[in-house]
């Protein structure tokens, strides 16, 4: 074997890394950007009744993820809701909205039950197992991710705050983002309802 | 006749005017100030919201300000109606809540002031002993690096209340 056969070989070789590389590195991109929603999962509403995917299907919704140890956003996001229905009065009658939890393991049915119901009989809990909630926070593009607070296990999630509006066949129609003014939520909500 | 009628209106409205004053001056000798003094710092708009049931965390909120002419810094917050209080900060991060403990306290410029308001720094109770009923008054230890300790009552709002209700 001479030096230039040696040569081409390698030469080969970097092509070659090159090329898997490029490909491991685009293909995993391209199915993220194509569906958003959809998926499959078996969840429990607050009343531990099982929900999944068709929930979203049928009518008008609000999807928003969040969890009860959260005392800023949640909370803020529920009250908002709760006004938006009220605003909407007759107008919204078919439009559903979905609290879903992304801490599982602290939100039961019946610890979600209590916290959404007190706001508004127009919000749903939606919790479950780990896996299956994680397959939702997957579907909908959710960012999560569990911080530490102090030494006890106490722990905060990260989460992505935004309501997000699905049409009746459950696809993606707008977002209503944190601290939105009403008339902005109103408008993106009026048009929801009078395009599904 | 009409003088005596007129005369007589606005005795009433005096007196439908001035019922708030007399009502809210009672009030006042029971409820803690709406704003402490300890030191050059102003502590005042000092609120919590009220709990949704279920939930084991509530966030107060206050503002810190300085007129003095060092710095000083807000060192911890405690509170015998919950078993833990922390100083959180929450922030947006595009769409993404993002919520911390404050590490080493939170500074109180000379000359400036710290507001802790629903979009960014909480005193977060966690471990609630009684839901935060609204209406009701969480007592807070503050305690300060340079200023020292001082006693605060959270006037409980409504569950996204965003300022102090006014009185």
């Amino acid at each position: 074997m001479n030096l230039k056969t040696i040569r081409i070989g390698l030469w080969g070789l970097v092509i070659l890394v090159c090329l898997v590389g490029a490909g491991l590195y685009l293909a995993p991109r391209a199915p993220a950007k194509t569906s958003f929603g959809g998926g499959t999962y078996a969840l429990v509403d607050e009343n531990g009744k099982p929900v999944d995917q068709n929930m979203v299907i049928g009518q008008p919704s609000m999807l928003f993820f969040g969890y009860t140890h959260c005392p800023d956003v949640c909370p803020t996001t529920l009250a908002d809701m709760a006004s938006w229905f009220q605003a909407l009065g007759p107008e919204g009658k078919n439009l559903k909205a979905f609290f879903v939890s992304v801490d599982p393991e602290r939100d039961t049915p019946k610890v979600l039950k209590s916290y959404v119901s007190a706001v508004s009989d127009r919000i749903t809990g939606i919790t479950g197992t780990r896996p299956e909630i994680n397959k939702i926070i997957k579907a909908y593009h959710i960012y999560t991710k569990k911080i530490p607070i102090g030494t006890d296990g106490d722990y905060s999630m990260d989460h992505t705050a935004v309501v997000f509006l699905l049409n009746s066949k459950g696809k993606y129609d707008d977002t209503i983002d944190y601290g939105a003014t009403p008339s902005v939520a109103l408008a993106k909500l009026r048009k929801l309802i009078s395009t599904s | 006749m009409k003088i005596f009628s007129f005369t007589r209106l606005a005795f009433m409205a005096l007196a439908v005017l001035a019922t708030p004053a007399l009502v809210s001056g009672a009030g006042a000798a029971d409820t803690p100030a709406a704003s402490v003094k300890l030191g050059d710092l102003v502590i005042s708009d000092a609120f919590a919201r009220a709990t949704l049931p279920g939930a084991e965390v509530g966030g107060g909120y206050l503002t810190i300000i300085n007129n003095g002419s060092a710095p000083d810094r807000l060192l911890a917050a405690t509170s015998p109606s919950a078993k833990k209080v922390q100083l959180h900060s929450m922030t947006m991060v595009g769409n993404v809540m993002k919520m911390r403990p404050v590490v080493g306290g939170i500074a109180i410029p000379a000359g400036g002031s710290v507001a802790f308001t629903p979009t960014g720094f909480h005193i977060m109770f966690m471990g609630l002993n009684a839901p935060f009923a609204k209406g009701s008054q969480i007592p807070v230890t503050l305690e300060f690096q340079k200023a020292g300790s001082v006693k605060i009552g959270l006037a409980v709002g409504g569950i996204a209340a965003t300022a102090p209700a006014a009185n």
